[in-house]
């Protein structure tokens, strides 16, 4: 057991090499980018137990903040005042992208940690829809509903190679891997740390928390910054993987699709959202030319409806239960 | 001073389906603490039946309506029994995501029995305006504003003035005492429940006509009926009375005198700053915030 998951890791590193499908690459990458969002969200969902359901904003937030310090950009800001920028390298779009969304994530956790439970819930998605109206009517920055297009690709140095845009399949598909272990290695180095005890502590039970001196709001807005952080490196990679980005990426949908990730596979623990991410990556590929798109997601709101009532700790901790039994 | 006006009078009729969205949703948290995301569906639901009625099976409009009304309080009792019976014990976010699954279902399977085009309801009056003195109103939309007034006011009625409005009332207020006092608090939650989504599809049904029939039109007034719950205080009655009116004011001037294309942002804005500010709304309903 404990060198499994260096075995899933080699296994996935392994896939370009002994499977070099493009349909099957593409398909893994895509599904590997929402896995990274959901690791993310389930930093806040799991360990903190706070419902936030404005993270698909911080996704599109870091879609566009990537695309837009790659594209350049030359908007007025009122009194005659005009922001240029030329376009940068894609790196620094990426980590534009970490910023932004980290610094909307500690806005966000400041203003809406004030209240709990329904009114957090309510706030986190007005948050979001007010990011998809700007996104809509702000056209001379965002292109509002015509999308940014032609986004680069990523450009990587590699050795012997210099610094090259990253146009086949396996190489980004590598990168997504690449990033989604860090993104679960920094989860886990959270969790296991002191954060990580007083984000476990508040979400047991907060007024007792709080009596023992832990700073609850402090811890929160310290989670929500590296869970929209993580998020916003998602939506980076997605930009310059799909190369088009449009408003829809602000949609609740989005939203939802890591919500079901990270409550099928189990929220709060570290593999959940892996397991949950790739189920729920891979289906719209296998259900593709069988059945119509709604159907699809008539599924996910049946399977979202019978985990909660039915298996609500997920799939990863009622599996590690059963193996537990066994030996 | 005369356009003013004009936003008024539009405002108010914008502001009659506001209230009757919000009544319906905080109807629902009040009495059992559900965040209702099927709201919005309802309200689509109420749409496209009399859609159905009107346009396939040739019903008239007026009966339309009172059908669509009872197909979403039947659609709501079933919801109720299907999964919030079950979901009685459960925490307030896990609710959430239920009504969430279920939104999902029910908003997919109108987009796969309707398709993706949205579907016009003739207009069952004259499409002339009626004009009096510097405003002027469609003969259609007033029907709308004096039909949601007449339900406000006979929900009001029924609230106050009948047994089964005073349980409601009761639990409203405390479950558990409710409860001792012999109502029986499963069926006060499912005739709530059904009543919330029968007011929810009435509104689709007179907005039919207005808006077009469209399988995304959930999302939107789904949530602009959190920002008329939320601007009136979660839970309270007159304060979504208050709330629908006072949404339909804010859109219709801040469009009117701001920006167009922001004017559905001003009720989320609304309700972010009213969260901040005053998380206990404009009419705090006695219960704790958080």
């Amino acid at each position: 057991m404990k060198f499994a998951p260096y075995a899933f890791v080699a296994a996935l590193a392994a896939v370009p090499l002994v499977l070099p499908s493009p349909y099957l690459l593409a398909v893994l990458t895509l599904a590997g980018i929402f896995v990274i969002g959901a690791i993310s969200l389930n930093l806040l969902l799991g360990y903190t137990g706070q419902l936030s359901l404005g993270h698909g904003a911080f996704f599109g937030l870091g879609a566009y903040a990537s695309a837009l310090t790659a594209l350049g950009f030359d908007i007025g800001i009122g009194f005659g005042l005009r922001i240029q920028v030329n376009p940068q390298p894609v790196w620094l779009g990426f980590i534009a992208a970490i910023v932004v969304a980290g610094g909307f994530g500690w806005l966000l956790g400041r203003l809406a940690f004030r209240v709990r439970g329904a009114y957090f819930v309510i706030i986190t998605i007005c948050f979001a829809q007010v990011l998809r109206m700007v996104a809509l009517n702000w056209v001379e920055l965002t292109q509002g509903p015509m999308a940014l297009i032609s986004i680069p690709p990523v450009s990587l140095w590699l050795p012997g190679q210099g610094v090259v845009p990253l146009v086949s399949k396996a190489q980004t598909y590598w990168l997504v891997l690449a990033v989604g272990v860090l993104a679960f290695l920094l989860v886990r180095q959270i969790v296991e740390s002191r954060i990580g005890r007083a984000l476990v502590a508040l979400r047991s039970n907060e007024a007792l928390a709080r009596s023992v001196g832990i700073r609850v709001t402090h811890y929160l807005v310290v989670a929500t910054v590296a869970s929209a952080g993580i998020a916003g490196a998602a939506g980076s990679l997605y930009a310059h993987y799909v190369r088009i980005v449009d408003p829809d990426v602000f949609l609740f949908i989005y939203t939802v699709t890591m919500v079901i990730m990270v409550i099928t596979g189990g929220k709060g623990t570290l593999w959940g959202p892996v397991v949950g991410g790739l189920i729920f990556g891979l289906i719209p590929d296998l259900l593709r030319g069988r059945a119509a798109p709604e159907l699809q997601w008539v599924l996910y709101g049946t399977a979202m409806i019978l985990f909660v009532m039915f298996l609500p700790r997920g799939i990863v901790p009622a599996v590690q239960g059963l193996l537990g039994r066994r030996t | 001073m005369d356009q003013a006006l004009q936003h008024l009078v539009n405002g108010t009729v914008l502001g009659g389906t506001y209230a009757l969205l919000g009544i319906g949703l905080t109807l629902v948290f009040g009495v059992m603490r559900v965040v209702n995301f099927t709201h919005g569906e309802l309200y689509a639901f109420g749409a496209y039946v009399t859609y159905g009625l009107v346009s396939l099976a040739g019903v008239n409009f007026f009966l339309s309506l009172l059908l669509a009304t009872l197909a979403g309080v039947a659609l709501g009792a079933v919801l109720e029994l299907l999964l919030l019976r079950r979901m009685r014990k459960a925490d307030i976010d896990s609710v959430m995501l239920v009504m969430i699954g279920a939104m999902l279902v029910l908003q997919n399977m109108e987009m796969f029995v309707w398709g993706g085009v949205a579907k016009l309801i003739p207009n069952p009056f004259d499409g002339s305006p009626l004009v009096f003195g510097p405003v002027s109103v469609l003969p259609l939309r007033l029907f709308v504003l004096v039909v949601s007034c007449l339900m406000l006011l006979g929900f009001w009625l029924a609230l106050e003035r009948t047994r089964a409005g005073m349980a409601m009332r009761a639990t409203f207020q405390d479950p558990e005492t409710a409860a001792l006092m012999g109502v029986r608090v499963g069926w006060v939650n499912t005739a709530t429940f059904a009543l919330g989504s029968g007011l929810a599809a009435a509104s689709g049904a007179l907005l039919g006509p207005v808006f077009m029939a469209a399988p995304t039109m959930g999302d939107l007034v789904g949530l602009k009926a959190f920002a008329i719950v939320i601007l009136g205080g979660l839970g309270s009655l007159p304060g979504a009375a208050l709330g629908g009116f006072a949404l339909g004011f804010v859109e219709e001037f801040a469009g009117g005198y701001l920006s167009t294309e922001y004017r559905d942002s001003f009720g989320f804005l609304l309700i972010i700053a009213v969260l901040i500010l005053r998380p206990q709304g404009l009419v705090p309903a006695k219960e704790r915030i958080g």
